[in-house]
């Protein structure tokens, strides 16, 4: 298989994680580095480019059934410019390995709070399955 | 929470949002989205608007790491055509399969892809 292939199916996985809204970017970048053999300034560099054109269209189409709200949004854009900036700057003068280990380490973080958030949420959805169940039961 | 500490918060999240996206190449939308939902947005519209966030700081990010060396158009092409396919296959998927357990799976894989990058 050639490189460029192996960047079209890890991408494509990527992808499929991101088209069902879980943040297929956090998942791009370790793909690329660790299936492909990308290093991973570049990788990094992949997922913002490869993020471009997606986030366009799916804004578009969010945008036409009225989920965007700019207002509560504006300065929230500026603040995160201005983090984005700073943050692509240090990590040109992070090495590889640092900047693969803090991200390993967010990546962790992040799986902790998804799972987290996932087993609260199915909680939740069995505790209001009950409530209906013994409610049917009571109107029966 | 009080609304002082709440606006604290979410400034600070804006910066970290932005400093995250750019310093790890991503990442930032799944912070962008409980900040969101702390400034008053219900999930669905929170998601919506995260890329709208996102999307700006990307195309800033992206610029600042083109201009340091890091760029290939090869695999920049194979990548979108990547990430679109994929994109539309994970967007037909989504209605079909159970919510939690993709979630589950989504997050033991985080975790352990994170553990892996640490310790090699």
């Amino acid at each position: 298989m050639t490189a460029q292939q192996v960047i079209i199916i890890v991408s494509a996985l990527g992808g499929i994680i991101g088209g069902m809204g879980m943040g297929g970017g956090t998942l791009l970048i370790p793909l690329l580095t660790l299936a492909a053999g990308i290093d991973q300034h570049l990788a990094q560099s992949i997922n913002l480019i490869a993020f471009i054109p997606m986030s366009v269209v799916a804004i578009c189409i969010h945008k036409k059934n009225g989920y965007v709200t700019f207002g509560k949004s504006v300065h929230i854009v500026a603040l995160a410019v201005i983090g984005a900036v700073g943050g692509s700057f240090l990590a040109k003068y992070s090495g590889g390995y640092v900047l693969r280990a803090c991200y390993g380490a967010f990546l962790i973080a992040l799986g902790v709070y998804q799972m987290v958030k996932a087993i609260i949420t199915a909680v939740k959805n069995k505790k209001a399955k009950n409530a209906v169940i013994l409610n049917k039961k009571r109107t029966v | 929470m009080n609304s002082k500490a709440k606006s604290t918060l979410i400034l600070g999240g804006s910066v970290a949002v932005g400093f995250v996206s750019g310093f790890f190449g991503g990442g930032g939308g799944m912070l962008a989205v409980p900040l969101l939902q702390l400034s008053g947005l219900d999930a669905k519209r929170a998601h919506a608007t995260a890329l709208f966030v996102i999307l700006p700081i990307c195309v800033i990010s992206a610029a600042i790491y083109i201009s340091n060396g890091y760029f290939d158009a090869q695999a920049v092409l194979c990548a979108c055509i990547g990430v679109v396919l994929g994109g539309i296959v994970g967007a037909a998927l989504l209605n079909k399969l159970n919510p939690t357990a993709i979630s589950l799976i989504f997050a033991l894989l985080m975790i352990a892809i994170g553990i892996k990058l640490v310790i090699v």
